[in-house]
């Protein structure tokens, strides 16, 4: 019996049109910019090096940077909600990494454990005070943004006297947690390959990539997670009820105050993740990293498809407006104009997407 | 086959916001297997009893029993867990969600351990077919979203859920107020079904004509206090409207009904054969809800008549 029904509805399911089908996933906008984005800089930036395995790996480390906070900023706005001090989550977590290891001589792995500590209570006072006070996170956070900013800077400065720290590689070496974070995959593969003049080398024979940085891993495995959470999991479909009726979600049962205060936890941890990626790789922490990073965010959110007034959007998406984004600001470098264009090219892009979201959900809803 | 004691026992139920009394001394009792309907103008209570049965608030004074059991509940999650399902007005649906995450939002069915535990799609499919099925509605695709459903069909996945989660107690608020005639006889035919099923349903609504052609009891509020509860035999189609409107508002609403009746009148003579639009269980009922729309008018022509 279950099988004839199974059957019977994937022959009906393949009465749908192809397009039809398509046209009902969020990330089609993204990855249909994506080819755009990349055959553009194919024909105009093609010989420049912007395609050799060093600039690829350069304008997927940048893209991966932003996609692992575009993972979390979408399920985030998928369930309705904004986190606008995520950028300064990043300064903040940078610090509290580098201060405690350069200071006070903690070993690495537990500054790092540290900041993902600092940042979980973070998330959750930001995700308390938005369910429980019922104002519109975007103030919320947008308060948070200037609090963790200020006291990154503050901090910093009492106790350092400075607002950079530099210094951290030597402390880093030889810890165990550190490479989690700061280092080169794959490093014998790209040595073999480089023996084998397969790759590009150095003029000492060693290969000029050293190897995938883990940010890529990371950004791919989270957006791998979060996509079989998002479709496939009881909270996942929680995350699609918060956003898309809060009242209505909250009448079948669903936890929706625990759902966004997780999921606020969950972006101010992928800031962590972020600030410990960066101070780990260039071995320095900085009171103004991060800045603009969650708007940075939200656009690749956009771009990939979510939708502002939550309710609908992928982790896939994100991850394709994080590499549209990368690749251009890279790909702008590359052909040789002026990089002050890039941020028009931004906002235009932003634009665009925002309209074909639109236009999306009309469909989604009306046609039948 | 006639049960021992009501499903839901209201017992002198007050409920005050303030200075304001939205509810003064109601009762009134649900049977397995009864369509009871709660009619009333807009701000005689009804929204406010029906909130207090489904979770929403707490009884200022009174009490209601469960199966003889004296309840309070703190939530909607709590009734709903003693069987006490809602279908409220904005619909508990999310346009943008398919069909079936709607149908198991907040109860999705799992497979699989730990961490490796997943919303169990295919089944959950599945089931919404089979149940969307049952009441009659042929989905192509439970994954579509709900925004491309119709308002009535929409009404009836709500009350889909209710039915297949367990419910012994439907709650209904409005179900086919924002309905046209043909929308709302579908939903109609699905209490109908609800009662077959030995349900207790509770029917919100200000059109008589709807609530006469499901309801077996009548409970009518006015301004926070019962009018009393009727059953079907003993009382009439125009006493239970002229109830409802307060007596002297009459006149107002024959002109109000004379329009409907024309609008009706109008649909009817553009609609496509009966055969054509489906069931024609569906288009007896709205036949029936036309003539009595006809009647009313007749009989509160000649009340006016003899007022005058």
């Amino acid at each position: 019996m279950a099988s004839v029904t199974a059957n019977r509805v994937d022959e009906r399911l393949q009465q749908a049109p192809l397009l039809t089908r398509l046209l009902s996933r969020p990330e089609l906008g993204a990855i249909a910019g994506t080819v755009l984005v990349f055959a553009f800089f194919a024909v105009v930036a093609g010989g420049s090096g912007m395609f050799s395995l060093k600039g690829v790996i350069t304008f997927l480390e940048v893209s991966a940077q932003l996609g692992i906070l575009a993972v979390f900023a979408s399920l985030l706005m998928i369930a309705g909600e904004f986190d606008l001090s995520v950028g300064s989550m990043i300064g903040f977590a940078g610090v509290a990494i580098a201060i405690p290891v350069t200071l006070y001589g903690w070993p690495v792995w537990t500054a790092v454990l540290f900041a993902f500590g600092v940042a979980v209570l973070v998330g959750y006072v930001n995700g308390y005070i938005t369910v429980k006070t019922g104002l519109p996170s975007f103030i919320v956070t947008l308060a948070g943004l200037f609090v963790l900013r200020g006291l990154t800077i503050g901090l910093t400065r009492l106790l350092t006297g400075r607002t950079q720290i530099p210094g951290i590689h030597k402390f880093s070496e030889g810890d165990w947690l550190a490479p989690l974070f700061g280092s080169d995959a794959f490093k014998g593969l790209f040595v073999w390959l480089a023996a084998r003049g397969w790759i590009d080398t150095l003029p000492n024979g060693a290969p000029a990539v050293p190897g995938i940085p883990v940010s890529i891993l990371w950004w791919l495995g989270l957006t791998a997670v979060a996509t079989w959470v998002l479709l496939r999991t009881r909270f996942g479909n929680w995350i699609f009820a918060c956003g898309g009726d809060k009242n209505a979600a909250r009448n079948v049962g669903v936890p929706v105050d625990r759902v966004k205060i997780i999921l606020f936890i969950g972006t101010a941890c992928a800031a962590a993740l972020f600030a410990a990626i960066q101070v780990l790789k260039f071995g320095s922490a900085d009171t103004q990293r991060g800045l603009l990073k969650e708007f940075e965010a939200i656009i690749a959110v956009v771009i990939g498809g979510t939708l502002l007034t939550g309710g609908y959007g992928s982790a896939i998406g994100p991850a394709f407006g994080a590499l549209i984004f990368g690749t251009v600001q890279m790909g702008i470098f590359y052909t040789g104009v002026d990089t002050d264009w890039f941020k028009v090219f931004v906002g235009v892009m932003v634009l665009v997407a925002v309209i074909f979201n639109n236009y999306i959900r009309k469909r989604m809803t009306e046609a039948r | 086959m006639a049960p021992a004691r009501p499903l839901i026992d209201v017992q002198d139920i007050s409920k005050q916001f303030g200075s304001v009394i939205a509810l003064s001394g109601v009762s009134m009792t649900v049977w397995p297997g009864e369509v009871h309907c709660l009619l009333g103008d807009n701000g005689a209570g009804k929204s406010t009893l029906i909130k207090t049965l489904s979770g929403v608030h707490q009884p200022s004074s009174g009490r209601i029993l469960l199966d003889g059991e004296p309840i309070l509940f703190n939530s909607p999650r709590d009734a709903l867990d003693r069987g006490i399902a809602t279908v409220f007005q904005d619909l508990a649906m999310i346009p943008l969600m398919s069909i079936t995450r709607n149908f198991f939002m907040g109860r999705e069915p799992t497979k699989g351990f730990g961490p490796f535990r997943r919303f169990d799609v295919e089944t959950a499919n599945r089931v919404a077919r089979e149940e969307m099925q049952k009441i009659g509605i042929d989905v192509r695709d439970p994954s579509q979203a709900v925004g491309t459903l119709s308002g009535g069909e929409r009404q009836c996945v709500a009350i889909a859920r209710a039915v297949y989660f367990g419910a012994k107690v439907l709650i209904l608020d409005e179900p086919t107020s924002a309905l046209g005639v043909k929308q709302a006889s579908v939903v109609l035919r699905y209490v109908a079904q609800a009662r077959a099923r030995n349900l207790g349903v509770i029917f919100i609504s200000h059109n008589v004509h709807h609530a006469w052609a499901v309801g077996d009891k009548f409970t009518v509020l006015n301004r926070g206090k019962t009018l009393g509860t009727f059953d079907k035999s003993q009382i009439t189609r125009e006493q239970l409207l002229s109830m409802m409107a307060g007596g002297k508002e009459l006149e107002q609403l024959g002109a109000e009904l004379e329009e409907f009746a024309r609008a009706d009148a109008a649909r009817a003579g553009g609609r496509e054969s009966p055969l054509e639009a489906g069931a024609a269980a569906e288009a007896a009922i709205a036949a029936t809800l036309r003539q009595e729309v006809a009647e009313d008018r007749e009989l509160l022509e000649v009340e006016r008549r003899r007022r005058h």
